[in-house]
C-alpha cells in the first residue's frame, strides 16, 4: 500500500474508542503500524501509523464519523513509513520531586544541549492538591556520549540546589 | 557450519523441546555448529538447538567475553537443564536472534541454581548469578516454546499508580 499517515485522536475517554476506530479503519482497508494509545488526565490519545491505498482525503472521510460519535478530535500528516531498525535508547533518567512550573523544560533543555535524543518520555503528577508531586521518566540515546549527560547532569543538579530528584542509569540491552 | 536460525514468527519457536538421550559423536558435532552459529550472532552469548530447528533439550552459553561480566563459568555446554533455584529478580531489556530488530523488559531471577548435563551425559551443578544467569534463563525458555515476547513487561508501566488521582470537592 503506498501511502503511510500519522493519525492522532485525542478526545474524553470512554470504552470502546480504540475498537471502534480501529475497525473503522480495517474495514476500510488499512493496515497499522506503530501506535501509542493512553489515557492522559481524562482524554484518550491516540496517535498511529496507518498504510493505506487511500489519499488523504478518503482516509479522513473514512474516519470521520466514527471519530465524530465518539467526539475524538482528528489530525493526519502525510509520513515516511516503513519497517526499519528501532533505535535502542542506551540511558534511563528519572526525575521526581515538588510539583512547579518548569521541570520538563529544564532538565530537557539541559540534557539535549548534552547530546541526549528522547526515544520515550513520560511524566505524572500524583500526591494530594497541597503536595502534589511531579515525576518523568525518560529513555533516550546519549549521542554525544554517557559522559558528556552525566556532567550536565551534575551542573543540572546545581542548579537545582537538591529540590528536584534526578537520576541517570545506563540502559543495557541483552543481546541473547 | 553456521546453521540457518528460526525467527519469529515462525510457529516452531513455540514447540516444546525433547531430553536428549544420547550422547555420541553425531551430539558433538551439532554442538560445535550450534556453538559456532552463536559466536556469529549479534551478542554471541547464547543459543538454543530449537532456534536452528533442532527441538532437543540443548543450549549453550559463553558470557566471559561481555564487558563488566565478572562472575562466569564460561563456555557451557548445557544438555537437559534445569532450573533448581531461583531468587531476586531485576528487569532489564533483552534482544534475541530469533526476534531480529525487536527488543523488550523482562523480569529475570538474579540468582539461579542449575543442573545440566554435559557434552558427555556428566550431570554438573551452578551457582550463577547476573548477565550469566539471565542468559541461561532466556535460553532455557526456547527449550519450552517461550520467547521473551512471551514474558514482556510494559515499558511505560514500571511505574504504577496506587489509585485514581481526585480532585477534592
Amino acid at each position: 500500500m503506498k501511502n503511510w499517515f500519522m493519525l492522532a485522536l485525542v478526545g474524553q475517554d470512554r470504552v470502546g474508542i480504540v475498537g471502534q476506530i480501529t475497525n473503522a479503519l480495517y474495514r476500510g482497508g488499512c493496515n497499522l503500524g506503530e501506535a501509542s494509545m493512553l489515557r492522559l488526565g481524562t482524554n484518550f490519545t491516540m496517535m498511529m501509523m496507518v498504510n493505506t491505498q487511500l489519499d488523504e482525503s478518503a482516509l479522513i472521510s473514512l474516519i470521520k464519523p466514527a471519530a465524530d460519535q465518539l467526539g475524538l478530535h482528528l489530525h493526519l500528516d502525510q509520513i515516511e513509513g516503513e519497517l526499519h531498525p528501532h533505535p535502542e535508547p542506551d540511558v534511563k533518567i528519572v526525575v521526581h520531586g515538588a510539583d512547579r512550573a518548569g521541570i520538563v523544560a529544564q532538565v530537557t533543555g539541559e540534557l539535549a544541549t548534552a547530546g541526549l535524543n528522547i526515544l520515550d518520555l513520560e511524566t505524572g503528577v500524583g500526591g494530594s492538591n497541597e503536595k502534589p508531586f511531579y515525576f518523568m521518566h525518560i529513555e533516550g540515546s546519549a549521542t554525544l556520549g554517557m559522559e558528556t549527560l552525566q556532567r550536565a547532569l551534575e551542573k543540572l543538579k546545581e542548579t537545582l540546589q537538591g529540590n528536584i530528584e534526578i537520576n541517570l542509569s545506563p540502559l543495557e540491552t541483552f543481546d541473547l | 557450519m553456521i546453521l540457518s536460525l528460526l525467527t519469529y514468527p515462525d510457529p516452531l519457536l513455540k514447540q516444546i523441546s525433547q531430553p536428549v538421550e544420547n550422547f555420541d559423536d553425531e551430539l558433538r558435532n551439532f554442538l560445535s555448529h550450534l556453538e559456532e552459529t552463536m559466536r556469529a550472532g549479534p551478542g554471541g552469548v547464547g543459543i538454543a538447538a530449537p532456534q536452528v530447528g533442532r527441538f532437543q533439550r540443548i543450549a549453550i552459553i559463553d558470557v566471559s567475553g561481555g564487558k563488566k561480566v565478572t562472575k562466569h563459568h564460561g563456555r557451557l555446554m548445557l544438555i537437559n537443564p534445569e532450573i533448581t533455584d531461583w531468587e531476586g529478580f531485576e528487569i532489564a531489556r533483552e534482544g534475541c536472534m530469533s526476534v531480529p530488530d525487536y527488543t523488550g523488559n523482562v523480569i529475570r531471577a538474579t540468582h539461579i541454581k542449575l543442573t545440566a548435563q554435559n557434552e558427555r551425559g556428566e550431570l554438573q551443578q551452578f551457582e550463577m548469578e547476573g548477565y550469566e544467569a539471565r542468559a541461561v534463563q532466556h535460553e532455557l525458555d526456547h527449550l519450552d516454546g517461550l520467547l521473551f515476547l512471551d514474558r514482556l513487561v510494559s515499558r511505560r508501566h514500571d511505574l504504577f499508580q496506587r489509585k485514581t488521582y481526585q480532585q477534592k470537592k
